[in-house]
């Protein structure tokens, strides 16, 4: 456990209630820089809310989320925002993608956000779609893609800006199994070729064997396979 | 599995010797035990006792003489009419892991802990097989071979999960079955 690499991203003890409903009751996590690690657990586990008090989502109502040396859980929300559109990129299970925008700008929002030049933005967005095999038809709205395809922009959107650390939220919990294989295969290969961490929640076994190591929550708190001393 | 029935169907594209058939088994199913020789060549020898398979002459080749085997009619409908079978869903359950966990709720054992270890081989072996089934030169007969042992293992890990799950009410009924 010495010759770990320093952990990027550390949960510590994390204590979260959806009223009076304890989600999270003591979770430890690492993740190190450029390493990627599925969350699994059973429904109700505290798996979701774990990536959101990590992402910054949500605030933990105890314990510390660390971030390059930075309390997460403590940064004013204007810093906060800045974090999840330079350093953070999210997928959801159903890509959360803006309906009215075609797939190409959907992907080039967060570049423009961040104060990139609308035509730069496209392309660079143009790049990224090609590279998740989704950029045949970039001006698709996402009611006209499919499921996979769907999930590919997001995840093109998620990779644009160049973030260290991804989370997935059961990117592919509504997908079926080659369009999953399809989905995971290119997160994980993009994610070593730019050395972002990848934090994946899946009840999916097969999901998580595309990590480096499984992070298991029971009732949430972390069980045995957690490395934080 | 049938190694008699795979051979067989191996010979249906032609009469061939035993190295032949062991290297395209060994192909074919490249997750599979590498057939043995000994096993290739008394499989054969069985075969045309039966009359599926009949020696059609020897190759020689530049090195030492091989005999060559081909399929009788009746051995190409016999391969033909097994693959066309359905294959009766497993009649008894017997597998190593569910036996340990019983055995461990038996002799008042850990069941969990053992559970949560097996997941974790389970979790090595799945990472290995997913890593195999995604390089970029994987050929479609180790995807297919690696797709199968995963949803395997994932079968055993949702079983391994709900036993967990179980694990409290059914030592509570043990403690009271004991109790009577």
């Amino acid at each position: 456990m010495s010759n770990r690499p320093v952990p990027l991203l550390v949960a510590r003890d994390l204590v979260k209630a959806h009223g009076s409903t304890p989600a999270l009751r003591g979770a430890r996590l690492e993740l190190a820089a450029g390493e990627i690690v599925a969350v699994t657990g059973a429904s109700g586990s505290g798996k979701s809310t774990l990536l959101h008090c990590l992402a910054g989502i949500v605030r933990p109502d105890g314990g510390a989320v660390t971030y390059a040396g930075e309390r997460v859980d403590a940064l004013p929300e204007r810093r906060l925002s800045e974090l999840r559109r330079t350093d953070f990129g999210v997928v959801f299970q159903f890509g959360q993608l803006i309906p009215e925008l075609t797939a190409l700008d959907n992907v080039a929002l967060p570049l423009m956000l961040a104060g990139t030049a609308r035509e730069a933005a496209q392309e660079r967005a143009a790049g990224w779609l090609e590279r998740f095999g989704a950029g045949e038809r970039p001006g698709l709205r996402p009611g006209e893609l499919s499921g996979g395809q769907a999930q590919r922009v997001a995840l093109a959107r998620a990779l644009v800006t160049g973030p260290r650390v991804v989370f997935a939220d059961e990117p592919t919990g509504a997908l079926d199994s080659l369009a999953s294989e399809q989905v995971m295969t290119a997160l994980v290969h993009t994610a070593r070729e730019t050395g972002a961490a990848v934090l994946v929640v899946t009840h999916d076994a097969q999901v998580a064997a595309y990590a480096d190591r499984e992070v298991r929550l029971q009732d949430g708190v972390t069980a045995g396979l957690e490395v934080c001393a | 599995m049938s190694t008699r029935h795979i051979l067989l169907a191996l010979l249906a594209k032609g009469p061939s010797h035993g190295y032949d058939l062991k290297r395209r088994h060994d192909d074919h199913f490249p997750q599979a035990r590498p057939l043995a020789y000994g096993q290739v060549y008394t499989t054969l020898q069985r075969l045309v006792r039966d009359g599926l398979a009949e020696v059609a002459g020897t190759d020689a080749d530049g090195g030492p003489e091989r005999t060559l085997y081909r399929l009788t009619a009746d051995g190409s409908r016999e391969a033909t009419d097994w693959a066309g079978q359905v294959t009766p869903p497993a009649p008894f359950v017997t597998n190593e892991i569910f036996a340990k966990v019983v055995v461990a709720i038996l002799t008042g054992g850990d069941p969990a802990a053992h559970l949560l270890a097996q997941r974790a081989a389970h979790m090595d072996r799945m990472r290995e097989l997913t890593a195999l089934k995604t390089a970029p030169s994987a050929e479609l007969g180790t995807v297919l071979a690696a797709d199968y042992a995963l949803n395997h293992l994932d079968a055993d890990l949702r079983w391994m999960t709900t036993t967990q799950a179980r694990l409290t009410t059914l030592t509570a009924v043990t403690v009271e079955v004991d109790r009577a």
